[in-house]
């Protein structure tokens, strides 16, 4: 996870104004670093690329949508990350 | 082609969906409100405009990835350059290829050609999702076949 969340904090930092200091495991992308949706997709886009899967960004959008997630199971960082080990593993494992 | 009723392509020259790459042919008209006012005398496509055919190509190849089901705009530049003037009249073609496809958005790299020498180059990323409604959807399936798009290879 640490690692994860290493990667995921430098694009954050390098695809947003938001400083590095304030990129923390428990931050929310939207609330607290203010991220908004069309820099989302560039993080995204780097994090697909970095990690070799495609996170399933409309997906989670319908399920926050529909009530069947809560924003903070996508948006904190550290849930971010844990999304990002499964779907890694996931394609390691297929 | 109709400039200002953002009609940019004449014709669909190559649709390949698998390979995820389209080549688009257009003829500049000899007359437009643009070109009166970009610039008066001295008549040349604005780089926007030119941004907007590289879009066009990009956006066509995914709207016919999706089969006509999903609406494509675009959602961000990440690069851009404008190399070379177009002038009334000439004839263009634009490539696209996608570069990435993600969630609900993809990536495309784009470039526009005038006389065989690069004009411009961009790349872009385009956002899909549902039709906002069934008109739109209805009006883009009866333009997308008036560009003859040949079958896919």
């Amino acid at each position: 996870m640490s690692s994860t969340f290493d990667t995921v904090a430098q694009v954050i930092a390098e695809t947003s104004d938001v400083p590095m200091e304030n990129i923390k495991p428990d931050a929310h992308a939207i609330d607290d670093l203010g991220i908004d949706s069309l820099d989302f997709l560039d993080i995204v886009f780097a994090l697909d690329k970095k990690f070799g899967i495609k996170i399933p960004l409309e997906q989670w959008t319908q399920e926050v949508n529909q009530g069947k997630a809560s924003v903070d199971q996508y948006f904190v960082l550290k849930n971010l990350c844990a999304r990002i080990d499964e779907l890694v593993a996931a394609k390691a494992a297929s | 082609m109709r400039l200002e009723y953002f009609d940019l392509i004449d014709k669909v020259d190559e649709l390949d969906l698998e390979g995820s790459k389209i080549r688009i042919s257009a003829r500049l008209p000899e007359r437009s409100p643009i070109f009166d006012g970009h610039f008066p005398n001295f008549p040349i496509l604005p780089g926007v405009m030119m941004l907007e055919i590289m879009n066009h190509a990009a956006g066509y190849l995914l709207y016919r990835r999706y089969n006509g089901e999903r609406f494509v705009f675009l959602g961000g530049v990440k690069r851009a350059k404008f190399r070379r003037m177009i002038r009334p009249g000439d004839t263009i073609e634009a490539q696209a290829h996608l570069t990435h496809e993600g969630s609900g958005f993809s990536v495309a790299e784009t470039t526009l050609t005038s006389g065989g020498v690069t004009a411009a180059d961009a790349e872009i990323i385009l956002i899909s999702q549902a039709f906002p409604n069934a008109e739109i959807k209805a009006a883009l399936a009866r333009h997308s076949e008036t560009l003859l798009a040949p079958a896919e290879a």
